[in-house]
């Protein structure tokens, strides 16, 4: 994939970056550097830290320990000024079913304190390239999910952040759709976004600059796609996945001994 | 248990339309835009049968019908019209009879968020009249799969999105039903617990459990003894997912390498080039000619190969353009 310069600079840093709930560590000193512009997949087993860890670099929740920067600012004196100079799309998103495309954008707007002069000038930009000219007058709740999810990118984005998370967002959707959504990322890439995105979909991870692979609070793994499945020895990264999530799993009993644990 | 040599599901004729979304659910605005004739058609005439012993698979792009029909044959909603049976029961006289057999997981199925994984587990065991012994041995192999073992004391409410997935089928899983009605069970579930997942449901089927399932990923669809595809309401093919893959109309030239999404717009307006897909690191070009196309794209400096058609590339050219091809 597209080369990324290891001078080009930082847009999201993690120093031993630490959550625990209880005596339970859900993040586990993270280290992570993610570069402007690049599309940086953040893959793992289920309950590995993901959510956890962009709630973080969201400013949604406080680390016990360690320190980052996001778009430059500290996360834990500036979680405001993350807050405007990112986007996030959550898991579920949240839209709003009942009003129209338009009134979700014009909310989205309001609590980013955007005027109407500004939003006006966004959505001529937004409204072509998500290609929602013909639905921002419908209601949300008839749209199809596909385009719910076009009309949450377009409201985690309103305020031009530079920025994005987008924790699963392809969950649930089927093949045409998910490749259509990835064009807009790879869009939001080419216009010199940084875009920080979650998935199960092994396919997915391989349109990513680079990604990490997380198991129990810890990365496992880090590099480009294609470096990750050359030192595997590896065709795919749902091959190497397996592998790598398999090899970290404490071993118990179980039925499926057949498995490569 | 009645019936066991009848098909699990045998139904004709259903249809189901619903009044458009949107207008009515918008107190003090006078821009509602449903009329009592806007209608979506979202099941057409569609008839099913499911025998023991088999994994069928129910694929379609996002609204396509495939919730709604899953929920009329949970009984959870009446066809507008059609009739059959269900584990031997009537769908609509005999509904439940028809819950009482079957095990159905809808799409975003709600847990105890309060409760820990094991009481809800052991919620779900007592519902379903478990002994102690079978809880236990059940468990066993539900923890195999789900890997909460070391989580069993935690609130569900503070799993993550995965895991409270996983412990939603666990709970589903947890007695042996005569049916097995599962709407996109592994969404957000990660690749390791997928793949063990889609050992249970083969082995509830080697004991004779049929099930129907819904999902969007391809992988899992090719495990299905038999797949309906099924868009806008009508079913477009029904097979084993060998014969549907048989059906793909074109050459399959995979180009390796390269900036796939990127390339995806270029090449796919290429001539003679019917369509270009990414798939991961690779692009796939579908194709009436294919020695045409290879020696085309060797003159642009690209080398493909012949590939083999998967479902995921039926799937993709049946399902029609996506919204930014
Ligand atoms: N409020 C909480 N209290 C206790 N544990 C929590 C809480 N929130 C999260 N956790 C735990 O932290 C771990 C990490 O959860 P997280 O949601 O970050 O996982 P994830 O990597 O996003 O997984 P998934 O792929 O399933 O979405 C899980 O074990 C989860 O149960
Ligand atoms: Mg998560």
């Amino acid at each position: 994939m597209p080369d990324v310069a290891a001078e080009r600079s930082i847009a999201v840093r993690t120093r031993a970056l630490t959550r625990k709930f209880g005596a339970f560590t859900a993040v586990d000193s993270l280290d992570l550097e993610v570069h402007e512009g690049e599309i940086f997949g953040f893959l793992g087993a289920n309950g590995a830290g993901k959510t956890t860890t962009i709630k973080i670099l969201c400013g949604l929740l406080l680390p016990t320990s360690g320190t980052g920067t996001v778009a430059g600012f500290d996360i834990l004196t500036q979680s405001e000024d993350i807050k405007r100079s990112i986007g996030y799309m959550s898991q579920k998103f949240s839209l709003y079913d009942d009003l129209s495309v338009r009134e979700n954008l014009e909310f989205y707007a309001g609590l980013y304190g955007m005027g109407p002069g500004r939003l006006a000038r966004r959505l001529d930009d937004l409204v072509p390239r998500l290609q929602l000219a013909d639905h921002l007058d419908k209601v949300t709740a008839s749209l199809p999910m596909g385009w719910k999810q076009r009309v949450a990118v377009a409201a985690a984005t309103v305020h031009d952040p530079a920025i994005v998370f987008l924790d699963e967002p392809t969950g649930g959707v089927d093949p045409v759709s998910r490749r259509a959504f990835w064009g807009l990322i790879d869009g939001l890439a080419r216009s010199g976004k940084t875009v920080f995105v979650t998935t199960h979909y092994m396919d997915e991870a391989e349109y990513c600059h680079r990604i990490s692979v997380m198991n129990a609070g810890r990365i496992i793994a880090l590099g480009s796609p294609a470096d990750l499945k050359a030192q595997a020895g590896l065709a795919t990264i749902q091959d190497l996945f397996l592998s790598l999530v398999r090899r970290d799993q404490p071993a118990g009993p179980g039925p499926h001994g057949g498995t490569s644990r | 248990m009645k019936k066991a040599d009848g098909p699990a599901i045998e139904v004709e004729g259903l249809t189901k339309s619903y009044a458009r979304a949107g207008g009515r659910h918008r107190p003090g605005r006078g821009r509602g835009d449903a009329t009592p004739d806007d209608r979506v058609r979202a099941l057409l005439p569609f008839d099913l049968t499911v025998s023991r012993g088999q994994i069928v698979g129910i694929l379609g792009p996002d609204g396509a019908g495939k919730s709604t029909l899953l929920r009329i044959l949970a009984t959870l909603l009446v066809p507008d019209r059609g009739r059959g049976t269900v584990c031997g029961h009537d769908l609509v006289k005999g509904y439940r009879q028809v819950r009482r057999a079957i095990g159905y997981m809808p799409q975003r199925f709600s847990l105890y968020p309060d409760l820990s994984v094991l009481e809800n587990m052991r919620f779900f065991a007592e519902i379903f009249g478990l002994s102690r012994a079978e809880f236990r041995s059940r468990m066993a192999e539900l923890l195999a799969f789900n890997m909460l073992g070391p989580f069993l004391d935690r609130r569900a409410g503070a799993l993550s999105g995965g895991m409270k997935q996983k412990l939603a089928l666990s709970c589903i899983l947890i007695h042996t039903p005569e049916l097995l009605i599962l709407d996109e069970p592994t969404t957000g579930v990660d690749p390791v617990s997928r793949a063990e997942f889609w050992e249970i449901l083969r082995g509830l089927r080697d004991q004779g459990v049929p099930v129907l399932v819904t999902t969007p990923y391809m992988d899992e669809a090719q495990h299905c003894d038999r797949i309906c595809l099924l868009h806008e309401g009508a079913r477009l093919a029904e097979e084993a997912p060998e014969r549907i893959v048989e059906s793909f109309p074109y050459s399959l030239a995979v180009l390796r390498g390269g900036d796939p999404l990127m390339r995806q717009a270029e090449l796919g307006t290429l001539e003679g080039v019917v369509r270009a897909v990414a798939f991961g690191d690779r692009l796939h070009l579908y194709t009436r000619d294919l020695p045409a196309l290879t020696s085309r794209l060797a003159a642009r400096g690209l080398e493909v190969t012949a590939g083999r058609p998967t479902l995921e590339d039926v799937f993709v050219e049946k399902m029609g353009a996506a919204p930014d091809a």
